[in-house]
């Protein structure tokens, strides 16, 4: 039972980062939080990519004498590309944060609700 | 040579124009470029689909590397279909752009619109292109980033929230798929769409593959606005400007439908769905937004939310029809998506055109407006004769396909509820009516258009006959189905043809 | 902004430093770990440093919002620039075993220039990000 819980230790973390990023996304009514909670649920699954990339002993995917496990490459630059893609919503989240900061001079979205309502 | 490069030019020429247009910030420069690169891959996709008309499948690869290792773009008639609908509104709506993006963009960001436009538009085309699964992800993605930025350049302050909740939710969706998407890479190591139908069936039943199953579905169902995961559609289609909404509810929705269609039918196979739950609960969600959408487009006081609460009901249409997973049923789908965008696409330009004249398109200061301006009116009229479904036009076409579809299953409840969705939008559309030509208009209309502007007497020509192509094409693809069902039927037998045996 | 004398020296020391890290880990891409990606952020992790130590409108100096603006859109046509020439050797879209005589020289010249497109590209996204949100937050 510990070989189970220890062996799959970074699956545990991945999950537990999905759900802290999800709960945090849905129960926060602050937009900044909203946005810190959807990077650290996209951090969720860049790791969960690079854990099924990992092969045990393999090293890193270049060609060199002596070595013949590599771990898998093809996530790695999977994530790359999703990294760039989590980047570019952040910042167009935070972009937007701050137009909303300015429109309403508020961001937290219960008190942005009661402002729509009254117009 | 071009012949062989088609299915990459299409999503090469907006790469290549989009960084151009960027630098430039004047208007009719951005406008110009956007023009011609519309119009080329108009061209282009036509004659692709020319091509793949009879069933013939083009395997296109990306930088020399075969698949499955590297990327290919995989053409059949489905993927053109939706590749030639996406250019042709595009098309239309650059045509449409012109005067109504000088009216609601700032000029400082006219150069940048035209580049996310241009980006987003790429990133539609190029989802309906690959026939690789991550790289869905990237377009999907680029898509949408490209459309949260649009919809932000809206004019309300409330296009801000209702881009950021789009935005949230999109990305979540987005995620989602991407969670599924590893998981089925776990499951096979490939990500090539051909290879996967390949190798699940030999691991289908470990439940690494469920799970990636109903991810893939559940992201998708977010981008493609399916009922309870269409929150983010009404806000976001009416606070956009026009020009975005038009191209959006035309479009966006349409290639996700498509991309889930691809999933199930190619990806994961006919007879893996059918062990599943999804059809009986995809007929069930399609019937409860088509009565919900419908219900609520009644009720609202402008025009462009009822519009885009009655995009939620045509998408209802659309899900249903696949939930059938008939031939027929399926047809009914690809058909309507042809179809809705044509018909959504025309309505959203007449709302604009309202927008444009009067600044506004509440039902409040729209009375009246129909008699005023009686060719948009009428254009208005024929599109939304359409969405009813009245004989002759396109929306008949489809609704009588998905009508057939559900009587060969027996299915007569969901019989039913079409009709009723019928009746629905009549009751939505003489609102319409009622407010555009029979209530008399008061003095008080027009807020905010300064005396003297071009804007007070007349429609800009661009405009209107933009407005009126789609209209025509309206009536014209309601009367000649070969292009439609012709293609649609092609598609679907090599969906249902395409399962089990490669 | 107030005069740190000590973070200005070390910034001047540090700034070369960087910029030529960015210039070694976007070239050497070709045979080790690197490539436009992280050569681009470690080059604009530099300006940002300017910037901070130097203040904004000094920076701005070095870098005008249209230079960037320009700059990133001539990565992203240098990039489909190089796809479109091996278009016209008759190849596929990106298929650069056809830009020189040799399929693997092709592959070097290819892979350099769309790293360097890339690292263009996202060098200068990245300073547009960070000085679009700075000004706002001044201002």
């Amino acid at each position: 039972m510990t070989d189970y819980i220890l062996g799959h230790i970074n699956y545990w973390i991945i999950i537990i980062l999905m759900m802290v990023g999800l709960y945090t996304m849905m129960s926060k009514p602050n937009l900044i939080k909203k946005m810190a909670g959807l990077s650290v649920f996209q951090t969720g699954v860049i790791l969960l990519y690079i854990s099924f990339g990992k092969v045990t002993g393999g090293t890193a995917p270049i060609v060199a004498e002596g070595f013949d496990t590599y771990s898998n490459p093809l996530p790695q630059v999977l994530m790359l590309t999703a990294i760039v893609v989590g980047v570019a919503t952040t910042a167009l989240g935070f972009a937007l944060i701050v137009r909303i900061q300015e429109a309403y001079g508020s961001i937290e979205e219960d008190e942005l609700e009661k402002m729509d309502d009254e117009t | 040579m071009i012949h062989e490069q088609l299915s990459v030019l299409l999503v090469v020429i907006p790469l290549l124009a989009a960084p151009i247009t960027a630098m430039f910030n004047k208007l009719s420069w951005s406008w110009l470029i956007t023009l011609l690169v519309c119009a080329s891959c108009c061209f282009f996709s036509a004659w692709l689909l020319m091509d793949v008309a009879n069933g013939e499948i083009i395997h296109y690869e990306l930088g020399g590397w075969a698949p499955p290792w590297g990327i290919e773009y995989r053409i059949d008639a489905l993927n053109a279909l939706v590749a030639l609908i996406v250019c042709i509104i595009a098309l239309c709506t650059t045509i449409y752009s012109r005067k109504s993006v000088e009216q609601e963009i700032l000029p400082y960001q006219h150069g940048m619109f035209y580049a996310a436009f241009q980006l987003c538009f790429l990133g539609l085309l190029g989802i309906t292109l690959t026939g690789d699964i991550f790289n869905v992800f990237v377009f999907l993605e680029i898509s949408s980033l490209a459309s949260y930025a649009l919809i932000a350049m809206g004019k309300n302050r409330k296009a801000l929230t209702s881009s950021f909740h789009y935005l949230v939710l999109g990305t979540l969706g987005a995620t989602f798929f991407l969670i599924g998407v590893g998981l089925a890479y776990a499951a096979t190591g490939t990500l090539n769409m051909d290879d996967l139908a390949a190798k699940l069936p030999l691991v289908e039943n470990i439940q690494m593959v469920h799970t990636a199953f109903a991810l893939i579905i559940v992201g998708l169902a977010l981008k493609a606005a399916i009922y309870p995961l269409h929150l983010w559609l009404p806000n976001a289609y009416s606070y956009a400007p026009t020009v975005i909404s038009i191209f959006l509810s035309a479009t966006a929705t349409k290639v996700a439908i498509y991309v889930l269609i691809r999933c199930l039918f190619n990806v994961f196979s006919l007879e893996y769905v059918l062990t599943t739950w999804l059809p009986q609960i995809m007929t069930v969600l399609g019937a409860v937004a088509i009565l919900y959408g419908s219900v609520r487009a009644i009720g609202q006081t402008g025009m462009k939310k009822m519009l885009a609460y009655s995009s939620v009901a045509q998408i209802g249409y659309m899900i249903m029809g696949i939930g059938f997973l008939s031939q027929q049923g399926l047809t009914a789908s690809i058909v309507h998506l042809f179809n809705h965008a044509l018909m959504k696409g025309a309505l959203f330009m007449a709302a604009g055109l309202y927008i444009y004249r009067v600044n506004t398109a509440t039902f409040e200061n729209l009375k009246g407006m129909g008699r005023e301006m009686p060719y948009t009116f009428f254009a208005m009229l024929i599109a939304a004769l359409s969405l009813i479904g009245v004989p002759g036009t396109v929306g008949f076409v489809s609704k009588w396909q998905l009508i057939n579809a559900a009587l060969e299953q027996q299915q007569w409840g969901m019989v039913v509820i079409i009709l009723l969705g019928s009746l629905l939008a009549i009751v939505y559309v003489w609102k319409l009516v009622e407010v555009l030509y029979f209530q008399s208009a008061e003095k008080i209309r027009v807020q905010g258009v300064e005396s003297g502007s071009e804007r007070i007497g007349s429609s800009p020509l661009g405009m209107t006959s933009a407005m009126w192509i789609l209209a025509l094409a309206c009536i014209y693809f309601g009367f000649n189905t070969e292009l439609t069902l012709g293609t649609a039927g092609t598609a679907v037998d090599l969906l249902f043809s395409a399962g089990g045996t490669k | 902004m107030r005069d740190n004398l000590i973070l200005r020296v070390t910034a001047r020391i540090l700034i070369p430093i960087i910029i030529l890290f960015a210039l070694y880990v976007q070239f050497h891409g070709d045979y080790s770990p690197g490539g436009g990606f992280q050569a681009g952020v470690i080059f604009s992790s530099a300006i940002l440093l300017y910037a901070l130590a130097f203040g904004l409108d000094t920076a701005a100096k070095v870098v005008p919002n249209q230079a960037l603006i320009a700059t990133a859109s001539l990565g992203v046509l240098l990039y489909a620039g190089t796809g479109v020439v091996s278009l016209f050797f008759g190849g596929e879209f990106l298929n650069y075993s056809l830009l020189a005589d040799e399929p693997t020289t092709g592959q070097h010249i290819g892979i350099i220039i769309i790293e360097l497109g890339v690292g263009l590209t996202v060098a200068a996204i990245m300073l547009l990000i960070f000085f679009t949100f700075a000004r706002r937050i001044l201002n």
